[in-house]
């Protein structure tokens, strides 16, 4: 992980020769970005190298910790076939992907009532909803636990499809409603005189234009719920409903030995799907995390 | 509903005034239509369980016992629970202290991301990664970080001889304290400098270039230009980022839930020991119930920064 890096600064700085100040941008610039980006990826770096660690190179303290003598997969291995594992994958993608996807749903109507339709209160709401999106599931998990008992719903992923929609539906709506302000109004005004009806016109002019703004959301919303944690904790207590970060910290940690090698492996292979569909929207993703700061 | 103004039917005159077509048609009806699913949603799960929080703060519920109403005894005894007053004073702590240090670290941070880069999109990719993968699994990569017997960091140090013995991380109390806040910077810190990145980046250069020719140093134009256009944002950055904080639960569950000596149990922490695992819903409630008003805090002191935006903008002109 850092020796690529290093070698982009190097190529880099080469392209820069001409320029005086390159000693001083070093000193300015590169070195401290070079120690932000080292303390910020040395965790993953971390996991990496002990997620294919051998035992008995991870309990040596003579031999060099940062590198792999003999790399192993003895880990991942018995993460896979000895754990409920990917029992755990397979709940936590059901239910972020549900959950996403009835978030968006509601999230569209609702944001291009409050932006577009503009009904008597759609102010109100829409101050609901922001308002909505500043409660932070900490104070909500105990009465919600109440609620998901009295439902019926206790250790079902029905609980956490259910809940996790109550963070999604005000950050999506709050994300989309800044899309759909920026389309213009007059596209609407158009297809209303040429006839067509609120739904023709949501159906096929706002949301292929907002097709960026579902994207973000989308990806933001599979994000939040895939790395949600204090619900997933206190809604579910069988293994095999679990949730990857839940049972990762409730069900590898077995007494006092610490199985480091697959506790890392467990963290990474929860963290390479967010991090694989992040890569690949980043752009998305950036902008709809300052777009949801900056409105 | 029935009220609607007329102008907002552009159907044809005579045209088929069915029901569903009046309703397609009445921007009212059809907008409280849209706003349905999200509305049943938020009420039923949001709204109703925060009222219900409160309610439950105010009686002795236990887990699978509807409670009594008791009045202010949960708040009473926890006014005077030791461990209660401690976890305020923790909370203080590691809000204040962890947002300090992502607001100044994000800036910087922002800062020289804003600088003219190669491989700025890169950059910009990477720093963002410990935001966004699950923090209770980095958590746990901070765990192992911070072992008492096998932490690199220690093993690090005792090479270069800064010190003799491995440092108990999370072993004793302020250790324990510095080291979480530690993990909650590191993740905190891309989220603030990415949204503050974008704040630099709607800074018109021209600012720079004018204060650079009438002789402005770095610092002043850092000073009287990047700071108070920077503000508004600033604002709404930290309140989200000072919310996050005090309210935070996963990184301390992971890492230490609450320990050694209670030393960093946070309100959320304490809320969910005393409640799930001690069964005490009604006390968890409570303690719930006494984050909000800090919370009401940050969000009138976000509000109030929105509305200083407002009168920059209005004094710009």
């Amino acid at each position: 992980m850092k020796a690529p890096l290093k070698d982009k600064e190097d190529h880099s700085a080469q392209g820069m020769d001409y320029l005086q100040s390159l000693p001083r941008r070093w000193v300015t610039i590169y070195i401290p970005l070079g120690i932000f980006v080292f303390v910020l990826l040395f965790p993953f770096y971390w996991m990496v190298v002990t997620a294919v660690k051998p035992n008995e190179e991870l309990l040596s303290r003579q031999s060099n910790p940062f590198w792999v003598i003999r790399p192993t997969l003895a880990h991942f291995h018995k993460l896979l076939f000895q754990t409920a594992y990917p029992e755990w994958l397979w709940n936590t993608v059901l239910i972020s992907v549900v959950s996403t996807i009835a978030s968006l749903a509601c999230a569209v109507f609702a944001a291009y009532a409050i932006e577009r339709l503009r009904f008597q209160g759609s102010k109100p709401a829409a101050i609901g909803i922001f308002l909505a999106y500043l409660v932070p599931p900490s104070i909500l998990f105990i009465p919600l636990s109440a609620i998901v008992f009295q439902l019926g719903l206790f250790d079902t992923r029905w609980a956490l499809i259910l809940t996790y929609p109550t963070f999604l539906i005000p950050f999506c709506t709050w994300l989309l409603m800044g899309y759909f302000r920026s389309i213009p109004y007059e596209l609407e005004e158009c297809a209303l005189i040429d006839g067509a009806s609120r739904w023709q016109i949501l159906v096929k002019i706002i949301l292929p234009l907002a097709v960026p703004g579902l994207i973000s959301a989308g990806i933001f919303a599979f994000t939040l719920s895939w790395n949600e944690f204090i619900y997933a904790l206190t809604f579910v207590s069988s293994s095999e409903n679990k949730t990857v970060p839940v049972g990762v910290v409730t069900e590898l940690v077995e007494g006092d030995v610490y199985h480091w090698g697959s506790l890392m492996a467990g963290a990474l292979l929860g963290s390479l799907p967010v991090a694989f569909i992040y890569s690949f929207f980043v752009e998305h993703y950036v902008s709809g995390m300052t777009g949801s700061v900056k409105e | 509903m029935a009220g609607a103004s007329p102008s907002a039917v552009p159907g044809g005159v005579g045209a088929d005034m069915s029901l569903l077509y009046k309703l397609q048609n009445n921007r009212h009806a059809l907008g409280y239509a849209f706003m349905l699913p999200a509305a049943v949603l938020l009420i039923g799960l949001l709204a109703y369980p925060l009222g219900l929080g409160t309610w439950l703060g105010f009686t002795d519920a236990k887990i699978g016992r509807p409670g009594e109403w008791i009045g202010l005894e949960n708040f009473k005894y926890l006014v005077t629970d030791s461990v209660a007053q401690l976890s305020l004073f923790n909370t203080l702590v590691y809000t204040v202290i962890a947002s300090v240090l992502k607001f100044a670290l994000g800036l910087y941070l922002a800062l020289l991301l804003n600088k003219n880069l190669p491989f700025k999109s890169f950059f910009r990719a990477v720093v963002l990664l410990p935001w966004i993968v699950p923090t209770a699994l980095s958590a746990i990569a901070f765990w192992w970080l911070y072992d008492a017997q096998f932490s690199v960091l220690s093993w690090v140090l005792v090479k270069l001889g800064l010190i003799d013995r491995y440092i108990d991380f999370l072993g004793n109390p302020w250790n324990a304290r510095l080291s979480t806040i530690a993990a909650n910077v590191w993740r905190g810190v891309p989220f603030v400098a990415i949204s503050l990145l974008a704040g630099l980046q709607t800074i018109s250069p021209s600012y720079y270039e004018a204060s650079a020719i009438d002789g402005a140093t770095p610092w002043q134009q850092f000073r009287h230009v990047t700071l108070p256009l920077l503000t508004p944002i600033i604002a709404v950055v930290m309140t989200f980022s000072v919310l996050f904080t005090f309210t935070d639960f996963q990184l301390i569950y992971v890492l230490t839930r609450g320990g050694p000596l209670n030393a960093t149990h946070l309100m959320a922490t304490l809320a969910f020991q005393r409640a799930i695992p001690g069964g005490s819903l009604g006390e968890g409630a409570a303690l719930a119930t006494l984050m909000v008003p800090f919370l009401l805090a940050a969000i009138l002191f976000s509000f109030f920064g929105l509305q200083r935006r407002a009168w920059q903008q209005g004094g710009d002109r």
